[in-house]
């Protein structure tokens, strides 16, 4: 029930809704919690809603794990 | 798909594995307390190839599992009223009440319908302004929001044929409930992602303080969850707890502050049943009384009295005593087709989860 997935936001319809790319497919969700997300940003939609914005600089998972392994 | 595909990194993955078996731990259980991390895991296969000494529990982060069969009764006598239509998260439809299910009422004529957004629940209102739309509402800090905005959008469109029946339930006193009854040893905990999302990392500060465990939020894909155990047996083996916070792409350490403030603004924490381990304070969330036009509690129906299945063992599992291998009813009589349990009936159960994948 938690499942959420990545989406590229790619237009603001308005405040409350947003296209958004998910793989090939592309699907209008809600955006009432995360008002400020701008095309181009990547959310996690769960529920046909925008719950989290994916932050990329904090993005880093993939390569913190390759630098400890290789430590 | 970006944020997805590379954390699926076959390479990584194994060098993450071949990390933990580096590690020279003791005997760990470590707890998923959320079922889309059980299926997550169930899915990579990941159960089978950590070390031995390594136990995954999974917990009761399942929403439709952990539903007590008076909820699915009451349910039931909801869609048994005239001119009403039920909306529903797909899985709740299959479980079984005492002695009905919502799937057997929808044959015998009830308007039951299955949805995929608590939107949808406001646009069959709004398109059938004559009927009573009842809104099923389960799930976690992560579907709760959700469930506040549909509410408040109801109240902004001044909808009078909207209702919502939280069953809304709260994880932190959920795990706080497992840690102290102590019926499990417990050595870890993968903390909710998605839940964490939204909540952010400070409520679970109490798992280390307080039961000087340690507790990893972790995301969904394979190499999320491998680090995140990687990083729970370290700790462990350091003998220093902390909340650690793996899913950094998505998760802060203040949660979502918009989503939590509609959650604040709409429902108050209530003391909650859950299946099989009964009533936990403040474990649950209902509307506030300025929104009590929009509760289905409201409605006076008449709820049979509750019959569990005798032999059903699905609070043991939901609490980590056992595993469905350990249930006679498993396999035998309660497979997917004809679940006697709700753990059976969710994707996410751990019943289903162990059905549809340890026999590979």
């Amino acid at each position: 029930m938690c499942l959420a997935i990545p989406g590229k936001i790619i237009k603001k319809i308005n405040p409350q809704e947003a296209e958004v790319l998910l793989g090939s497919i592309k699907k209008v969700v809600r955006i009432d919690l995360l008002p400020e997300v701008e095309v181009g940003d990547y959310v996690l939609i769960h529920a046909g809603y925008a719950i989290s914005k994916i932050n990329p600089s904090e993005a880093r998972e993939i390569s913190k794990a390759w630098e400890e392994i290789q430590s | 798909m970006k944020y997805y595909d590379e954390y699926y990194d076959k390479k990584l993955c194994q060098s993450i594995m071949k990390k933990i078996k580096g590690l020279t731990a003791e005997e760990m259980n470590i707890m998923e307390v959320c079922g889309t991390h059980t299926v997550s895991i169930f899915r990579a296969g990941i159960k089978n190839l950590l070390p031995k000494k390594i136990h995954l529990i999974s917990g009761p982060g399942c929403p439709v599992c952990v539903t007590p069969i008076s909820a699915i009764d009451h349910l039931i006598a909801l869609a048994r009223m005239e001119e009403t239509i039920i909306t529903t998260f797909g899985d709740m439809i299959n479980v079984p009440g005492s002695s009905s299910s919502l799937k057997k009422e929808k044959a015998r004529g009830a308007d039951i319908r299955m949805i995929y957004s608590p939107y949808q629940a406001l646009e069959v209102a709004q398109e059938f302004p004559q009927q009573k739309v009842i809104l099923v509402g389960i799930g976690f800090e992560t579907t709760i929001p959700l469930l506040a905005n549909v509410v408040l959008e109801a109240e902004q469109k001044g909808l009078s044929n909207f209702y919502l029946l939280s069953l809304a339930k709260i994880m932190p006193p959920i795990i706080e409930e497992l840690l102290q009854s102590q019926e499990v040893k417990i050595d870890g905990i993968l903390g909710p992602g998605h839940v964490s999302a939204i909540i952010g990392s400070k409520p679970y500060q109490f798992i280390p303080e307080h039961y000087h465990i340690p507790c990893i939020i972790a995301g969904f894909e394979p190499v999320d969850i491998l680090w995140a155990i990687y990083l729970l047996i370290q700790q462990k083996i350091k003998g220093i707890p902390l909340v650690e916070n793996q899913y950094t792409r998505a998760v802060r350490e203040e949660g979502n502050p918009v989503a939590l403030a509609l959650m604040n603004r709409v429902f108050i924490p209530v003391d909650s049943d859950w299946r099989g381990i009964g009533k936990v304070a403040a474990s649950g969330l209902d509307l506030k009384p300025e929104f009590s036009q929009f509760n289905a509690h409201n409605f006076e129906v008449e709820v049979e009295t509750t019959k569990e299945h005798t032999q059903c063992r699905c609070g043991e599992v939901l609490r980590g005593i056992i595993t469905p291998l350990q249930c006679p009813l498993f396999q035998q009589v309660c497979t997917p087709e004809n679940p006697i349990g709700a753990c059976m009936v969710s994707s996410e159960g751990t019943c289903a989860a162990y059905y549809k994948y340890s026999n590979e």
